[in-house]
């Protein structure tokens, strides 16, 4: 039997090709209904058999964004007329808005601490994994070892001694403690990514910078920085999704003021259990920065999940 | 422009020893160029001038002052590196400005704009200011890694192997405008070169390097007439010196064991016979294969020679240098 590496055959195309599309579909499924179900009726939402073509409906964002109260039908009626479209859609279910809902402030709370854990674990990871690679660091093996070892177990494993530790310090429930524990967290990752991109950075171009007459923290920034910034790109992805996504931290850390959006969009469902479209549309806007972000950085990931193997 | 003076350098990376109590004068406007093999610890040198590298022992001049502990930008030195080292994400012409944009020089932009273009001239790379430096081909980021040198007026130009990639014409070109800059400007350079037609033709100064020695220091044609070593004659002479043994030919001095025989230090058509085994002509130089009592040995002759393989051609020793068993000259 013989094959070529380089050139596939048109079989091995279609069997490839099949293979990817039907894995797509796959992890699409989940995605596909969450945004669907975001537009639904709540008496939608909960149909069985699920209901695949439906009329689309704003209520969901409506009620995402709002809070509300039931009125006597009296009341309803001193009231007039609805003026707005959203108006008309909350008074069809005998109630009316009383104010915002709290999903835009978790939301700030999750792009804050989202982005200003992966600027910090960036930033300092891109700083120690320079470091790391170019200067003599005595222990310099048995400190790498150390900062990945902290990802050895589940963060979450230590999260009683957090939680007091967070409470004595005045940290618990703000942003500033979630950015910090998040930059915690990544730091390892970031540091070993990192490290291997800046190792594959010749340093006789530093050398050449060192020449021509800059320092050593100006040929670090002139030099070094663009030709990292496919690391740095990648890099930043892995840590904004972990910082993002995270749950159980936030759960157990945050509840008011700096509760981030994963923990408050169940707690949208309400009382009686039936509100999925909300659930679901708040979980779709929130997939939006993220997906934004990383399709703005995605020539960099793709060469960056593949290091090592396309540079040079 | 300065003079650069290593007194007593010593470097060594594990059990390499690349430098030896390595003592040198490159005196002021010089031309100075290191002959060594490969890691004879030539870029080693450099690299100790430039600062890039510290030397374990012995201390480096520039200008008269010690520049221990001085950054490679405060020694205000310029480095041509044998592996280009262009900055990939930048264009040929940023590269060339970078220095000069540098912290250091921070030149007007009138003034960088005029440089870059001077030197892109003089290195024939006008053309390709706009291309990024990795589109380039290997002769062309050697001379875009020289013009980034060339743009600065430094207290020492350092030069490893800087036209080595270059074809014949542009080599020549180069060799002169290198030797132009030396010349009017009174620039001083530290050159590293394998090629002996650089080294001959640039060089005020040949310091012939061996495992991190110097061996000899002197005008090129010193050092090659007036070797001090076989190793040091071996360095220059195209074709290679004939090393024999002493008395092949006759009577030798006592000490001797080696003769060695440059072309021009064989007289052909008098003395014994020895056999023509192979006539190459090379263009500007005609070589003859000999074979004489038993030994090989090239020689040059006439370039319309009408020597064949087979005819017998008769040879003598004129001027001779001999050697010793260590390999060293008797005077
Ligand atoms: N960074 C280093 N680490 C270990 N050994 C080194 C290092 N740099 C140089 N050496 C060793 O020092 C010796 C001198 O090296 P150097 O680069 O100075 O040689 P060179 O004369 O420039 O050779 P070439 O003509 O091949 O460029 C060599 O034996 C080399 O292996
Ligand atoms: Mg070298």
């Amino acid at each position: 039997m013989s094959f070529s590496i380089t050139e596939p055959s048109n079989r091995q195309k279609w069997i490839a090709g099949i293979l990817v599309i039907g894995y797509a579909i796959l992890t699409l499924i989940p995605l596909i209904w969450i945004i669907a179900t975001g537009f639904k009726t709540p008496s939608d939402a909960i149909a069985y058999p699920p209901k695949l073509l439906f009329t689309p409906s704003l209520e969901g964002y409506v009620n995402l964004f709002t809070s509300r109260t039931r009125l006597a039908p009296e009341d309803l009626a001193a009231l007039g007329d609805p003026t707005t479209w959203y108006d008309k859609i909350v008074r069809s279910y005998d109630m009316v808005i009383t104010g915002p809902s709290r999903y835009g402030e978790r939301f700030m709370n999750s792009v804050v601490i989202g982005f200003g854990s992966t600027f910090l674990s960036v930033f300092l990871g891109t700083i120690a994994a320079y470091a790391f690679s170019r200067f003599k660091v005595p222990l310099k093996d048995d400190l790498l070892f150390f900062i990945l070892s902290t990802r050895m177990m589940p963060p979450i494993a230590v999260a009683i001694p957090i939680f007091l530790m967070y409470r004595e310090l005045g940290l618990s429930d703000t942003r500033l403690g979630m950015i910090l524990l998040y930059t915690a967290v990544n730091l390892s990752l970031s540091v070993w990514l990192l490290k291997g991109f800046i190792d594959e950075i010749p340093v006789e171009y530093e050398e050449a910078a060192l020449i021509d007459g800059y320092t050593r923290f100006q040929a670090f920034y002139k030099v070094v920085l663009p030709q990292a910034a496919t690391g740095i790109a990648s890099t930043a992805i892995f840590c904004l999704i972990f910082a993002w996504n995270e749950y159980a931290f936030a759960a157990l850390l945050t509840s008011g003021t700096a509760q981030t959006a994963p923990p408050f969009i169940p707690t949208i469902i309400g009382a009686g259990g039936k509100d999925w479209p909300a659930v679901a549309a708040g979980a779709t806007l929130f997939l939006v920065p993220i997906m934004v972000f990383t399709i703005l950085l995605r020539k960099h990931l793709l060469r960056g999940i593949t290091f090592g193997a396309v540079r040079k | 422009m300065a003079e650069v003076r290593l007194h007593g350098v010593t470097k060594s990376f594990g059990a390499t020893t690349a430098l030896q109590e390595m003592s040198i004068t490159v005196p002021d406007g010089s031309f100075v160029v290191l002959l060594g093999p490969t890691g004879a610890g030539k870029t080693t040198l450099l690299r100790m001038v430039s600062g890039l590298d510290k030397p374990d022992m012995g201390e480096v001049f520039i200008g008269g002052q010690p520049v221990r502990g001085l950054t490679p930008a405060q020694r205000n030195v310029a480095m041509v590196f044998q592996q280009y080292s262009l900055y990939p994400h930048l264009t040929v012409r940023e590269n060339m400005e970078f220095p000069l944009k540098s912290p250091l020089l921070r030149t007007p932009r009138a003034e960088i704009t005029r440089k870059v273009a001077e030197v892109a001239e003089v290195l024939q790379i006008s053309h390709k200011l706009e291309n990024k430096a990795t589109a380039l081909s290997g002769g062309e980021m050697q001379r875009v890694s020289i013009g980034r040198a060339l743009v600065r007026n430094p207290a020492v130009y350092l030069m490893d192997e800087p036209l080595s990639s270059l074809d014949a014409k542009l080599r020549a070109d180069l060799r002169i405008e290198l030797k132009n800059i030396q010349a009017n400007l009174g620039a001083t350079f530290l050159y590293v070169t394998h090629d002996q037609v650089e080294a001959m033709t640039m060089a005020t100064h040949v310091g012939v390097l061996d495992h991190g020695r110097l061996v000899q220091f002197g005008t090129p044609r010193e050092i090659y007439e007036n070797p001090v070593s076989i190793y040091a004659a071996g360095r220059l002479g195209q074709p290679h010196i004939n090393i024999l043994p002493a008395d092949l030919f006759g009577p030798a001095p006592p000490a001797a064991t080696k003769i060695g025989l440059r072309p021009e230090q064989i007289r052909q058509g008098e003395g014994q016979d020895s056999l023509v085994k192979r006539v190459e002509h090379l263009g500007d130089q005609t070589r003859l294969h000999l074979s004489f009592n038993h030994h090989d040995l090239i020689t040059v002759t006439d370039a319309h020679t009408t020597l064949q393989a087979g005819d017998i051609v008769k040879i003598q020793p004129q001027h001779p240098f001999y050697f010793d068993a260590t390999g060293a000259r008797i005077l």
